[in-house]
């Protein structure tokens, strides 16, 4: 669905005498029916990365086929080919609902008929339909996300950018879109490239992560696979009481060979060794009596990857 | 795709906004009757040096100001549009750039039709005199001109991208218009130097020439050198804002 080769922008800064290399290199592939994530801080490179793929923007340097379109030879079959959905919103807040997805249907070639027949359908589908004649700055943020990724499939496209979709939304509104995002590859089988800084979010729904920092594409895989490139697991061992601290550190220190970190009653240490080797630390543990309250092995999470993966480029 | 098809969602798309804003609409509506009911008093105190009734004179003039000045602010509900995410959304649709720009531009005309009609109505009111065939004619030049710089406010949007950048500028252009074309009083009545650097305005030449066709003169060089100038802005502004709108952001 997407093939970016060697993507690149760089942007003249009028104020500062170098120019801005906002997306440096990037080339990535993404396959029918994924739901790909697009992950980075503030400034990373995201939105631009979707902007030249949606069009927007007209890349410095390097190409992409874009739902088997060229980019810069057959940027209006692009456009006709996808649905876009930007962090800012796309509807306008004089319009009602209905007249947004009308409006759009017919900007997308549909007749007047068939734009209000698909309006109705998807209206139905993103429970806006007692919302058809609201006007659209008396929705709620929520409503209004709904009714932008509606507008991008007015046109019933196959491949559909969505650029930070849940920002500034509360965690209900939030849940609910990820419901929706997960049915457009589940239910309409179609393909979704994502960007967002909420690892929570890349995570739940995404099958493939894309890490992007100071323009750069510094990791592809499954969230898995990222979370892995950070190391091995955390074990914590919670103290019984204070007095039981120094030798459970001593303990700890000697059968893992790492240097455990103290918080509280919590000792916790990198631990690589998987359940079979968590059996005999406890045995160690046991055997000199010391007295424990609990016992966690936790895998590194999508945010110590991402934080590790994004300091690593930005000391490089 | 329908080129005629997407101008007319554009078009349709911003009467709309207008009708939702009643304030708006009436505030619109109510500019020219406060400069015909505020400042045609002030020129009726100088009708001898002026040669005629104010109101002849100030209808025009008022005219291409607003065609000029009130149509190159339309950039500014661009730029709104712009942080609003409202045109990336129309931009990652196939419809034609065009008819992006002229849907837009029709509907500012529309408007500035509708401003005009009350002020030349007004105007009749209050004593101007002018010929029905040249009346037609010069409001028709002053339409045409408000749809080249609406394509002008437009397309300084689409380049500045920037709303406090876009209000210098378009403040930069209004004021010489405004203070040097003699669209409030005719720049006869102003010192020789004052007339040589007003001459060099293109502006000032349609001034003198939507005058001249409100007075029935309409075959006189006036008309025909403000025709050709607003033709020549008009082409100019299109040709430009229509690349504003096509080029991809850079």
């Amino acid at each position: 669905m997407i093939r970016a080769s060697h993507l690149r922008k760089v942007y003249k800064n009028r104020s500062r005498s170098s120019p801005v290399v906002a997306v440096d290199d990037v080339s990535f592939e993404v396959a029918a029916g994924e739901i790909v994530g697009l992950l980075g801080p503030n400034g990373a490179g995201k939105t631009t990365t979707m902007q030249m793929l949606t069009t927007l923007t007209r890349p410095t340097s390097g190409t992409a086929q874009v739902s088997g379109y060229d980019l810069a030879t057959q940027a209006r079959h692009v456009r006709g080919a996808i649905g876009y959905v930007s962090q800012r919103g796309s509807a306008s807040e004089d319009s009602t609902v209905g007249e947004e997805l009308v409006d759009y249907g017919m900007l997308h070639g549909l007749s007047p008929t068939d734009a209000l027949a698909r309006g109705r359908t998807l209206a139905e589908r993103y429970r806006l339909d007692d919302l058809w004649d609201r006007v659209v700055v008396t929705l709620s943020g929520g409503q209004r996300r709904r009714l932008d990724i509606a507008m991008s499939l007015v046109h019933s496209p196959r491949l559909v950018f969505l650029d930070e979709p849940t920002v500034g939304l509360d965690p209900g509104s939030r849940a609910s879109l990820w419901t929706h995002v997960r049915e457009l590859r589940d239910t309409a089988g179609l393909t979704v490239l994502l960007s967002t800084h909420y690892l929570d979010e890349a995570d739940a729904l995404c099958d493939r992560l894309l890490v992007i920092s100071g323009g750069r594409l510094i990791a592809d895989g499954p969230p898995a696979q990222i979370k892995r490139m950070m190391g091995p697991d955390t074990l914590t061992i919670t103290a019984a009481s204070e007095t039981e601290l120094p030798d459970l550190l001593t303990v700890l220190t000697e059968a893992t060979g790492e240097k455990p970190e103290v918080s509280g009653l919590d000792v916790s240490v990198r631990f690589a060794g998987g359940t079979g080797a968590l059996a005999t630390v406890l045995a160690r543990i046991d055997a000199a009596s010391l007295a424990t309250e609990s016992v966690e092995l936790r895998p590194p999470t999508l945010d110590e990857a991402f934080l590790a993966l994004t300091s690593k480029e930005v000391t490089a | 795709m329908s080129v005629a098809r997407s101008t007319a969602v554009m078009f349709r798309r911003q009467l709309r906004g207008t009708l939702r804003k009643r304030v708006y609409l009436a505030v619109g509506l109510a500019q020219p009757v406060l400069y015909l009911a505020l400042f045609g008093p002030l020129l009726g105190a100088f009708v001898e040096q002026l040669g005629a009734n104010p109101y002849t004179l100030l209808v025009p003039g008022l005219l291409v100001q607003q065609a000029v000045i009130g149509s190159l602010f339309v950039g500014f509900g661009l730029l709104r549009d712009m942080q609003a995410g409202v045109l990336d959304a129309q931009r990652v649709t196939p419809a034609s750039r065009w008819a992006l720009l002229t849907g837009r531009t029709l509907y500012n005309v529309l408007d500035a039709a509708v401003q005009g009609l009350i002020l030349v109505a007004l105007g009749f009111a209050l004593g101007m005199r002018a010929d029905g065939l040249g009346t037609v004619v010069g409001f028709l030049l002053v339409l045409l001109l408000t749809a080249a710089f609406c394509a002008a406010g437009y397309g300084l949007a689409m380049t500045l991208k920037n709303q406090q950048t876009f209000g210098v500028l378009v403040n930069a252009i209004s004021l010489p218009v405004l203070l040097l074309s003699g669209v409030l009083i005719p720049m006869s009545v102003a010192p020789g130097w004052l007339q040589a650097v007003s001459s060099v305005l293109p502006t000032t030449h349609i001034v003198t020439g939507v005058r001249a066709a409100f007075t029935g003169d309409i075959t006189s060089t006036a008309v025909l050198a403000g025709l050709l100038w607003t033709v020549g802005i008009t082409i100019a502004a299109f040709s430009y804002g229509g690349r504003a709108f096509a080029r991809a952001n850079q």
